[in-house]
């Protein structure tokens, strides 16, 4: 297949277009841009929508609206953004509504920096708005894997009836990388029908309700738990990760998205030391990968994540190990990628 | 006799609403121009957080809920992906005038073909009675005990004045409910906004000065009458928008 080079950005926004995307709402943030651009430029001509908004919030409660009545529809921001966003993510879930939304990281809190980071690892998994819910969350770690996810993401929206989140950062959104796409064009897919949409009834159907007030608490929690039971069910079948040496390691280093992949050189360099690393990444970090970092880890002395953070990602790997394996974390904050020789270092002092 | 029956658009259901509140009357008044425009089967009514947020239990047609506030943005959702619907918001004053404000004014600066049923009882009815950004200068409320104090709190919002100096906006008019007479020219107005919509002439807002029992502490016949004296000297009943090449198709 001919690979295109794209930024990550750029790339997403060609994806969902192939994808069937027919409406994008947006209102811009940096580092995300290019996704309102494409859109923009391109959509109309799929007879797609792009519309800017006058703020997050609103484009959330079009994404909501457009949603409402089945057609295929994302938007995309960047951390300050996503945090406006996320009442309208909660109304989502909880009126178990599909979409896309593409989350590019910047550094926090606050205005912050424009710079990439892994700071929002916690809101996007545990956070995206109030109530009791679970949202799939992937991120992915290339251009290529952008792609993919967003390909994927539009129909684990409409098979599980949910927002699907990107998580990706600044970094992954503003290089270039080569791509492919499944086909050399874009292929217009038949609209698909639904039977829960709010989109006139036509006198064909009973009128649908698009809603996520239920002010009975046996009715609440009804509806809480079959949606979990579809979570568990998206558990089972999405849940994604790659283990990379991991069979013999001493050390396995943990880290998702832009961290991964300095990672990724980091344990090239000790193997070619002779020390004994491996590398675990988690495509989805919601649902996290239990099952393959405990397989990943099972002959690992220690454990090390590697974050653009605090620390955050760090905790969901403790409670995966259940704190039988020692973990150790190193990370970077405010906009800084850590480089291989870096994290080399901290894996040397770790032996 | 005509017989007073249920329009069609309106369910067969009891509502929640509190005795004598005229937010019962707006309903059917919107049910009985859906049912003359014979739409029923093609309109979305976009509900609110307020009083009216089970709304779309009452009606016979597709009912999408918004958040507080939102139901311009959301019902833009919905009019852009399904552009032949009629697309209508129903919303309060404290969801309007307050927190959606900004959703409000831009979809009428876009010009978004959808019609905004605006009700004005100068009050937050489903939270209990607190100001809102319609509330009278010296009227009481729960968080307004002196009355409302402009000094410190500023002036109520006139919101078809305000969206009337928008280009986007094809129509807006004010109206009220507290009697026969101006229940039949609400109607009027409401079924001009529909069709307006319903030509793809751009946004069109109609304002209901609306009663809250319950919250302004008088009896359904005293707030007819409080409404008639308080209301209508601030907020001035008649056309405030009409986009001049509109006016030839409208209906009378
Ligand atoms: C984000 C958010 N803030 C506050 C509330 C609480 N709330 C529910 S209804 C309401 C006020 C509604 O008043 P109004 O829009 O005037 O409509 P009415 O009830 O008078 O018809 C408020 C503040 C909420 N549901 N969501
Ligand atoms: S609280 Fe006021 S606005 Fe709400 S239903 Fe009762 S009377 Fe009507």
């Amino acid at each position: 297949m001919k690979k295109t080079l794209m930024k990550g950005n750029e790339a997403v926004a060609e994806a969902a277009i192939r994808a069937g995307c027919k409406c994008y709402f947006g209102y811009p943030i940096t580092p995300q841009n290019e996704v309102g651009a494409y859109m923009s430029a391109k959509l109309h001509q799929h007879g797609g929508v792009f519309l800017q908004a006058e703020s997050e919030i609103a484009a959330i409660n079009m994404v909501y609206g457009c949603a409402a009545t089945g057609t295929r529809c994302m938007t995309s921001s960047s951390s300050p953004g996503i945090s406006l966003k996320t009442e309208g993510i909660s109304y989502m879930a909880g009126a178990d509504l599909p979409a896309v939304i593409l989350s590019v990281q910047r550094g926090g809190p606050g205005l912050g920096t424009i710079q990439p980071s892994q700071a929002d690892y916690f809101q996007t998994t545990r956070a995206l708005g109030h109530g009791d819910l679970h949202l799939p969350v992937f991120a992915p770690y290339s251009v290529q894997e952008m792609v993919d996810v967003t390909t994927k993401a539009f129909d684990i929206a409409e098979e599980y009836r949910t927002p699907v989140i990107i998580l990706a950062d600044g970094l992954l959104g503003q290089m270039m990388e080569p791509v492919s796409f499944d086909d050399e064009e874009v292929i217009e897919k038949p609209e698909k029908t639904f039977d829960w949409v709010a989109d006139g009834h036509m006198g064909k159907r009973k009128k649908n309700i698009i809603t996520s007030l239920q002010i009975e608490s046996e009715e609440l929690e009804q509806t809480i738990t079959a949606r979990e039971k579809r979570f568990e069910k998206l558990k089972a079948n999405h849940t994604q990760s790659e283990s990379v040496n991991c069979d013999d390691a001493d050390i396995v280093i943990a880290a998702y998205g832009s961290a991964s992949r300095v990672v990724q050189s980091a344990m090239e360099m000790a193997r070619e030391e002779g020390l004994k690393v491996g590398t675990f990444r988690p495509v989805t970090i919601s649902p996290f990968p239990v099952n393959a970092i405990v397989k990943a880890c099972k002959n690992a002395k220690k454990v090390l994540v590697v974050e653009m953070s605090l620390g955050q990602m760090v905790d969901d790997v403790k409670m995966a190990l259940e704190h039988k394996i020692p973990v150790e974390f190193y990370g970077r904050q405010g906009g800084f990628v850590p480089g291989p020789q870096e994290i080399l270092d901290v894996v040397r002092r770790l032996k | 006799m005509p017989k007073f029956t249920r329009p069609n658009a309106l369910a067969d259901t009891p509502t929640h609403y509190c005795p004598g509140c005229t937010h019962g009357v707006i309903h059917r008044l919107v049910a009985e121009v859906i049912d003359e425009m014979d739409i029923m089967n093609t309109t979305i009514g976009v509900l609110p957080v307020g009083c009216a947020v089970f709304g779309y239990n009452y009606f016979n047609f597709d009912g999408v809920q918004a958040s507080h506030g939102r139901a311009p943005a959301v019902a833009t959702g919905v009019k852009r992906a399904k552009p032949d619907r009629l697309v209508f918001t129903y919303q309060g004053d404290g969801d309007l005038a307050a927190i959606g404000t900004a959703e409000i004014v831009h979809a009428a600066a876009r010009g978004e073909n959808i019609t905004t049923i605006f009700v004005n009882n100068t009050i937050y009815g489903m939270t209990g009675g607190q100001m809102a950004p319609t509330t009278l200068p010296g009227q009481k409320t729960q968080t307004s005990p002196f009355g409302r104090d402009t000094e410190k709190v500023g002036f109520p919002i006139r919101v078809c004045e305000m969206l009337s100096t928008l280009d986007g906006v094809a129509y807006a008019e004010r109206v009220s409910v507290h009697d026969a007479k101006h229940i039949n020219a609400a109607k009027k107005a409401i079924k001009k906004a529909f069709e307006i919509q319903m030509r793809g002439e751009g946004f069109s807002i109609i304002e209901l000065l609306s009663t809250c029992p319950t919250n302004w502490g008088l009896t359904p016949p005293a707030s007819l009458e409080w409404l008639k004296e308080n209301m209508l000297p601030y907020y001035p009943l008649g056309v405030y928008k009409e986009k001049q090449e509109l006016t030839k198709g409208a209906s009378k």
